[in-house]
């Protein structure tokens, strides 16, 4: 039975699209076929994260449209074998995105797909509210900040009131947290929130902590989804948020600062 | 960075991170309201339950009946929907 993930926050520039590409990637490197969906219309990213834009002939809302088939519009990836892309829109008009259109096409997905990933726009109009409204569970990405946090606390109170599982009274959505662009030494100062600290307010399960990384800007110049630059520190933390998401048991790494332990720092260096 | 440091440094820890988190620890209180952000736990239980009642008199399927919970606002309204085969409208008592 395919499974509906949504990549959401609240908040913009928190990291989802970048999330949404290195999960579905690592999900499809694992063999299950997945595709990732940008729900972002009118300002469609996902096709250059995934290296894909070029490729681009239909869209999400073509297909909703009737406008072309499923098919025509899923970019297979060059790159791993089971992965797909279903670019946004870049249509002015809000309403694109109506929703019996969305049922359908993920109705559609749901017939030959293992993981459907749900790429959500920032905000809580349209576009995020069908990101979220099918989804089976959630990866709420939270940069470890004030604005982020208390954003992805109300996306938790939407899931758990707006959701077609709320709604419907189904099992409620799986959240996941996934903190992202975490800098250790600056939690080490005392000028940034902790792991512990975001988990406290938001009380939800963590999959992966992902640390704030020049190799994430380096691999979307490139178009090539940070995971599979596999030696990178975020790469290698997507893969272990894969892992655990898939029921592997993964230490968390990048909590702290590597280069100056607890004894470097006691006594001095 | 000597002995000392250490523990200076880590006493700034009282600084901007803690503050941050009392803020967002009271916002967030705030904006859940008094039931915290409770996902109607309940509901589905209710749904089974409920068509465990209506089955005794009328044969309906799992996905015939729907539950709603809405909010708006202050006020919560539940709203049960059941829709009943068109042959088996329960028969009118004799009177
Ligand atoms: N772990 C990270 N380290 C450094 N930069 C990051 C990280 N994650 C995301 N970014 C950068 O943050 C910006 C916003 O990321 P993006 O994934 O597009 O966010 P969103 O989809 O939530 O708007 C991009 O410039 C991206 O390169
Ligand atoms: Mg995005």
């Amino acid at each position: 039975m395919a499974k509906i993930i949504v990549v959401t926050s609240g908040k913009g520039g928190v990291g989802k699209t970048t999330t949404s590409a290195s999960f579905a990637t690592g999900l499809a490197l694992r063999g299950f076929k997945t595709v990732v969906i940008d729900f972002d219309v009118g300002l469609r990213n996902l096709d250059l994260i995934m290296g894909c834009e070029r490729r681009v002939v239909y869209d999400f809302v073509n297909v909703i449209n009737g406008e072309a088939a499923l098919n025509q519009a899923l970019i297979k990836d060059k790159r791993v074998e089971t992965l797909y892309v279903l670019p946004a829109s870049q249509t002015r008009d809000k309403d694109a995105l109506e929703q019996s259109g969305v049922e359908r096409v993920l109705d559609e997905l749901r017939q030959s797909f293992d993981y459907i990933i749900c790429d959500s726009p920032a905000g809580i109009e349209r576009g995020a509210m069908m990101a979220m409204y099918f989804a089976d569970e959630a990866l709420v990405t939270t940069n470890p900040e004030v604005s982020s946090v208390r954003d992805s606390d109300r996306i938790l109170g939407i899931l758990a009131s707006k959701s077609r599982r709320a709604v419907q009274a189904e099992e409620p959505v799986k959240e996941h947290l996934v903190l992202t662009r975490y800098a250790p030494e600056r939690v080490e100062r005392g000028d940034m929130l902790s792991v512990d600290d975001v988990m406290e307010i938001l009380a939800i399960p963590l999959l992966g902590v992902i640390p704030e990384s020049s190799a994430v800007l380096q691999s979307s110049n490139s178009g090539v989804p940070v995971i599979l630059e596999e030696t990178t520190d975020a790469g290698s933390a997507y893969a272990d948020l894969v892992a655990r998401f898939l029921g592997e048991e993964r230490p968390h790494r990048f909590l702290t600062t590597e280069k100056k332990g607890f004894f470097k720092r006691l006594f001095g260096n | 960075m000597g002995f000392f440091d250490y523990f200076r440094a880590n006493r700034k820890k009282q600084n901007s991170a803690a503050v941050a988190k009392e803020r967002l620890q009271i916002i967030v209180a705030h904006e859940r309201g008094s039931g915290r952000r409770r996902s109607p736990d309940y509901l589905p239980a209710l749904k089974r339950e409920l068509l465990e009642v209506v089955r005794k008199y009328v044969q309906v399927e799992q996905d015939q009946i729907k539950v709603h919970l809405d909010r708006d606002g202050d006020c919560e309204v539940l709203e049960l929907n059941i829709l009943l085969p068109d042959d088996e409208v329960p028969a009118r008592p004799a009177t």
